[in-house]
């Protein structure tokens, strides 16, 4: 019976994206070769990953794929300690990596690290470096990689 | 163009949960403006409302839902969305309406009830691209952390400095009958709240409000037949960043693309309001500023960017008091975003209090001989940004 307060409603959607042909390729070279890609902007030649299929700053299509290391340096990050609905349990670190050889960065989780809200500034800085691992069993997604830290 | 002015302010008590409807909360913003200025829903011209996610609030244009609880059954009536700046670009978008020579008086109404949905980061992670990002747990919280991040050591600013703007902005609530959150805090209330993602901790942010806030503008030759002092519209600036977080860290910033820590797009956005209303130094012509910041170390950036100080100077004039009510440069005497955060109406607050504060309405935070104000929201991923200056005789 209601408490003639409120009411509860749910919403339960279901979206099929599509992906269209440059994130196709990004998802594909991660999964089937272990290979992560970049797009090259042909005007101010920034290697733009996650690739796109234009470039925001000079209005132009890109046009050439370009392999990016599996190495990169954290720009900036933070670590979650806080449950939200729908998002994972926490403790977790994400992540803006620049992957050597890419102009912008990608985000990701940085796992493997025991964190508390205490040690944080010591288990990870601006600058540290870190590697890509991949999934074993991988989907074409995102979270098919993420990074640890090196050393 | 024509010049405009803000002839009514209405703001309702913000607070987290309320009985009462959407359409109620609305209707009663709108009783609230009317009444200030001494006016009727028909003498109004056009509506503009602004609404952020329709998600907060849980009906898909939740505008149409509570058209007629704003008078705008019969009239024009428009629809604004940039996230958290929605409140300040219907006030634009209102602006425009006038300028333009096209209406006469203009309703301009946000409200929001956040804290509805129960997690309101869970709606906000949506915002981010599905294909590369949202897969993440993006959310306004963790984007701000990160960009606090790189504050921090871009500047040398640290998270105790962060927790006194906290400080600062509780303390001036206190002075705001208006605003939810009426409690004071201690620097180590803030440094030993619960973390929430790091840096930021529970009380360097802001709370889920619900809350409803109006203005009407009115064309000059309007403006004698409503009984408040106007509070005139004399700038307004708007400007955006990339949508992509990863390209503001990074290699290739330039001064035309800016860093994540600060925020070129705002101090476009200012400057474009400075330039209309012929300010040429900020520091010394602006009296009074509230500036959107939802978390506190975002208000540290913000003052940077709007010009109220230089780079790097920011958290070393906030322990001086610069920035208090008192001070040389009063920062959220409202007690801003981080006190108050009913989304859709947060940026709009934030023109309505410069506006008080220009026409000494402003009560107990009242910022003394304030004859010029600036306004700032911001938007989206840290993407859309605006600015309005306000001023009165």
């Amino acid at each position: 019976m209601s408490d003639f307060k409120t009411m509860t409603e749910k919403w339960d959607l279901t979206y099929q994206h599509a992906l269209g042909e440059t994130a196709g390729r990004f998802f594909e070279a991660i999964a089937n070769e272990k290979k992560l890609l970049g797009k090259k902007c042909p005007k101010c030649s920034r290697v733009l990953v996650p690739p796109r299929s234009y470039c925001d700053r000079c209005f132009e299509d890109t046009a050439d794929w370009v392999e990016v290391g599996r190495e990169g340096t954290v720009q900036t990050f933070t670590v979650v300690f806080q449950a939200f609905k729908g998002l994972p349990e926490p403790p977790y670190c994400i992540a803006y990596v620049l992957l050597d050889g890419a102009d912008t960065a990608i985000l990701n989780y940085i796992r493997n690290v025991d964190w508390t809200p205490d040690n944080v500034p010591q288990q990870i800085k601006a600058g540290d470096r870190v590697k890509v691992v991949f999934a074993e069993n991988r989907e074409g997604k995102i979270t098919d990689f993420w990074f640890e830290k090196i050393g | 163009m024509r010049e405009v002015a803000i002839v009514g302010i209405g703001q309702t008590k913000h607070s987290g949960h309320r009985d009462d409807t959407f359409q109620d909360l609305v209707r009663e913003t709108t009783k609230l403006v009317l009444e200030d200025a001494e006016t009727t829903i028909d003498k109004i011209d056009a509506v503009v409302f602004s609404m952020a996610p329709d998600a907060l609030i849980g009906t898909v244009h939740a505008e149409r839902w509570i058209a007629d609880t704003m008078g705008a059954q019969g009239k024009p009536c428009m629809r604004v969305n940039t996230g958290g700046v929605s409140g300040l670009s219907a006030v634009q978008t209102a602006f425009y309406h006038i300028a333009s020579g096209l209406f006469d008086t203009v309703l301009v109404i946000g409200a929001d009830r956040v804290g509805e949905a129960g997690d309101a980061q869970t709606i906000l992670n949506r915002i981010w691209d599905p294909i590369y990002e949202r897969a993440l747990p993006l959310n306004t919280i963790t984007m701000l952390a990160m960009s606090a991040i790189r504050f921090m050591e871009k500047y040398g600013a640290t998270e105790e400095h962060m927790a006194l703007v906290s400080v600062k902005s509780h303390n001036n609530a206190m002075l705001n009958p208006r605003a939810h959150i009426r409690k004071p805090v201690t620097v180590e209330d803030v440094l030993k709240s619960r973390m929430i993602a790091y840096p930021i901790k529970l009380l360097d942010s802001c709370p889920k409000s619900s809350g409803g806030c109006a203005l009407i503008l009115a064309a000059k030759d309007k403006v004698k037949s409503f009984p408040n002092k106007p509070a005139w519209i004399r700038g307004i600036g708007h400007s955006s960043e990339t949508y992509w977080m990863g390209d503001r860290v990074g290699r290739k910033l330039d001064s035309e693309h800016g860093d994540h820590a600060d925020s070129i797009a705002l101090t476009r956005a200012a400057w474009q309001a400075y330039k209309a209303a012929g300010i040429t130094n900020p520091r010394k012509e602006i009296d009074v500023a509230e500036l959107y910041a939802p978390f506190s170390n975002i208000e540290l950036h913000a003052v940077q960017d709007v010009g109220l100080c230089d780079y790097g100077e920011a958290h070393r004039l906030l322990e001086k008091g610069y920035f208090d009510i008192g001070g040389e440069m009063p920062v959220n005497p409202s007690g801003g975003v981080l006190c108050a955060n009913p989304i859709a109406a947060t940026a709009m607050i934030r023109v309505a209090e410069a506006a008080q504060q220009v026409t000494g309405r402003a009560g107990e935070h009242q910022v003394e001989k304030a004859k010029r104000a600036l306004a700032t929201g911001i938007g989206g991923d840290h993407q859309f940004f605006g600015a309005v200056v306000v001023e009165a005789d």
